[in-house]
This record gives structure tokens, C-alpha cells and sequence, in this order.
């Protein structure tokens, strides 16, 4: 029927469409390729600038026996918090009561309120936290919390392990069957 | 109003130069990407606002996987002929050359030290594909990591090295513990932690303190 005329009269061209022969355009048009060209370099420039991973610092203090040398932190300005499953934290200011009366639950979100009214409520040298995580917590949450000491300028605070009391009282907050404390004792 | 008839001009641009800058760019970018070696692997580490970047030099990775399976991994230009043969030296584990030269070809170290032997004997292109338990960190008493630090401190003598624990956020705690009590034992208090970056939340302290500090620095000129 129709055939198709692939000679390009006047495509771009001035003057009349004169016959000669099949005189095909050869301008390509680059934009496409110029636009394909971009989109991968914007891939690759987020693909290298993106892939460092940052890295948090961590001192630990040392393991000492003695009694005089370890940090002499005062009661009352001490904010215990203790770490467990299901993103839960515990705490308790100053020294845990025999009844367990100043225990108190709360989440990730509402213990930055917390540290900082006990910070500004102590001097700055008597401000120590203490994070205790148990056994069932995650590393994120202890990662979290050393965030938010970060976050939150906390001068001093430290990393150690939970104790039985502790744990046994977590046990019994969270309403699991209170088995015989069968935490390892670390000496 | 002017009468000169607007000469009506081309508006086609040649796109080759263009064309030409895109691929060059292009082909820069794709020189200086680094390829991660291929990590079997997977971690999801945990975001946090520290702004140090990771060291990449001289560095001893401790990688927790998501079950809380430990991994040591070491960078590029470490030492790892001096560990594998410090290690070798302190367990009596009989290795030989070829073994410990396998050791520095392998991308990291997955099993408790009785089976060290065997995985050696095995190429170190197989082991990504190899299942693995980790070294054994939870048992106080028998903390396998502790000897391997041991190794890893008499290999970096005179170097500073960068210690590097890269732990997945479902890790359980004990196997941090595990880790942490290592670097105890051995005298190696300072390490840092891989993170994802994260943006410091407004308002917060540590938000003001940078706010200042950036403010401060333009005066002063550091």
C-alpha cells in the first residue's frame, strides 16, 4: 500500500525538498543520552559518599578490685537505668529502695525527659548515670542509650553488668514466672 | 519600536561536548567506587548521632551477626600473618605455612579454635559459602576471643590500631558482654562502634552545643 518515505524533505533543512536520491538525516538527536548520561552519575555520586559508616566512640574504664580506685560517685546523683526486651527500660534514682518503691518503667522515648530533669536537678559532678542491661536486650538499645548520652552531654556514665536484685526485679515486673534467679553470677 | 525583523536562528546545540563531560564524570565515579567485599555477612547496624567516620586503616572488625554469633575480620593492611602465628604460638594449635597463609587470604574467622585447623585446610575463596557458629564468646570461662585478641595486640605492636565492633541491632546483649569482657581482659578499653549516621534531633543539648560550636568557628576562623 502506503510505502513509507524515509527521505526527509525539509527535515530541518532550508530550501525545497530537491530529489536526490534518499538522502537520509543524520543528526541524532544526543539529549536523551545526555539525561541517561546524568541519572547514573547522581546514582553513583550516592552510592560512594553514602557508604561510610560512622563510628562511635567507647572508653571503658578499667576492671579494678579495689574500692579506692573505683569512681566515687555520690547516691544521690546517681540515675540507674536498666535495659530489657521489647525496647522496655527501667530506673530508679539514687540507691534502689528495699521495697522497690522508686523502680519505675518507661520507654526510649520519654527517658531523655528523664535524664535530663535529674541533670539539671544534681551539680555536674555528682551527676552519674549508670546503664545495666539485662540479658534479653538488644545491642540497638544499648547503642540507643550511649546515644542518648551523647545527645543529652552526660559527662560521666558507665556500662556494667545487672545484679541478681535487679533482674530478679525485672523478672517480676514483667510478670514472666519468677524463676530462681538463675542469672550467672559474674564475679 | 525597532524595525528590524527578528533573524530567525537555529536553536539546535551540538550535544556532543556535553555528552562527552557526562561520560567522563561518569566514568570517574565509577573508578573511585569502592567495592565492598562481598559480605556474607548481613548486618543491620544501629543508627546513632556520632559524627566520626569509620577508620578504614589498620583496622580489627568484632562482628556481631543478628544471632549473636561473633566474627573477626581484619582490613586490608593489617597484620594478619602475625596474628594467625602469635595465635599459633599461644594455643599450640600446629599450623602449618600454608594453613597461616590461608588465614591472610580469608575474608574473616567464624569458628571456635578447635576447628580452626580445618577450616584452614580449606581454600579461602569457599568460605563465604561455609556455615558457621561463631567463636565462642558467652562462656566466661572459656572466651575464645580473649586469646584471639591476645594475637591480634602482639600482632599490632608499634601500630595504631583501630578496633571495631560492627554489631547488628537483634544481637542480645550477653554476646556484647562476651565481647566487651575480651577487649577487657586484654587491656583493649578503647573501641568504637559502627552506626548508620543520624541527624542530631533538634533542641536537644548536643544540638545546641554544635549549633554554637559552628557559630563560634566563623569568628575564630579555626
Amino acid at each position: 500500500m502506503a510505502e513509507m518515505d524515509t527521505s526527509s524533505k525539509g527535515g530541518g533543512k532550508k530550501g525545497p525538498g530537491v530529489k536526490k536520491g534518499k538522502k537520509l538525516s543524520t543528526r541524532v538527536d544526543l539529549t536523551p543520552m545526555v539525561d541517561l548520561g546524568f541519572l547514573l552519575i547522581t546514582f553513583f555520586i550516592f552510592t560512594t559518599t553514602m557508604s561510610q559508616p560512622t563510628a562511635m566512640r567507647l572508653f571503658l574504664p578499667k576492671d579494678t578490685e579495689k574500692p579506692e580506685e573505683q569512681n566515687k560517685a555520690k547516691e544521690s546523683g546517681a540515675l540507674t537505668i536498666m535495659l530489657s526486651k521489647n525496647d522496655v527500660v527501667y530506673y530508679y534514682e539514687g540507691i534502689l529502695a528495699p521495697d522497690a518503691s522508686n523502680f519505675k518503667t518507661t520507654n526510649f522515648k520519654e527517658i531523655r525527659d528523664i535524664i535530663l530533669n535529674k541533670k539539671k536537678n544534681t551539680k555536674a559532678e555528682d551527676f552519674v548515670v549508670v546503664i545495666k542491661p539485662n540479658a534479653e536486650s538488644s545491642y540497638k538499645n544499648v547503642v540507643d542509650m550511649l546515644d542518648e548520652m551523647t545527645i543529652n552531654e552526660v559527662k560521666r556514665y558507665a556500662l556494667v553488668d545487672i545484679s541478681p536484685v535487679e533482674d530478679q526485679l525485672i523478672r517480676v515486673t514483667e510478670g514472666g514466672s519468677p524463676a530462681p534467679a538463675a542469672a550467672p553470677a559474674t564475679k | 519600536m525597532p524595525k528590524v525583523k527578528l533573524p530567525r536562528k537555529s536553536t539546535t546545540i551540538d550535544m556532543t561536548a556535553m555528552c562527552d563531560v557526562a561520560f567522563l564524570l561518569l566514568a570517574f565515579f565509577i573508578l573511585t567506587t569502592k567495592f565492598k567485599p562481598s559480605e556474607t555477612l548481613t548486618v543491620v547496624t544501629p543508627n546513632s548521632v556520632a559524627s566520626k567516620v569509620a577508620p578504614q586503616d589498620d583496622v580489627a572488625m568484632v562482628t556481631i551477626d543478628k544471632d549473636g554469633k561473633v566474627f573477626l575480620s581484619f582490613s586490608e593492611d593489617a597484620p594478619k600473618k602475625e596474628v594467625i602465628e602469635a595465635l599459633n604460638t599461644n594455643r599450640t594449635l600446629g599450623l602449618t605455612d600454608a594453613e597461616m597463609t590461608n588465614f591472610t587470604k580469608g575474608p574473616f574467622i567464624g569458628v571456635p579454635i578447635s576447628q580452626l585447623k580445618s577450616l584452614l585446610q580449606q581454600p579461602a575463596e569457599t568460605w563465604p559459602q561455609l556455615k558457621y557458629t561463631g567463636i565462642p564468646v558467652t562462656d566466661t570461662l572459656n572466651n575464645e576471643l580473649v586469646d584471639w585478641m591476645r594475637a591480634v595486640k602482639t600482632a599490632f605492636q608499634g601500630i595504631r590500631m583501630n578496633l571495631l565492633v560492627k554489631g547488628d541491632n537483634a544481637s542480645r546483649y550477653p554476646s556484647f558482654k562476651g565481647v566487651i569482657d575480651a577487649f577487657k581482659k586484654n587491656d583493649e578499653l578503647k573501641f568504637q562502634m559502627v552506626t548508620n549516621p543520624e541527624g542530631v534531633p533538634a533542641g536537644t543539648e548536643l544540638y545546641n552545643t554544635n549549633l554554637r560550636r559552628g557559630a563560634g568557628q566563623t569568628p575564630a576562623e579555626e
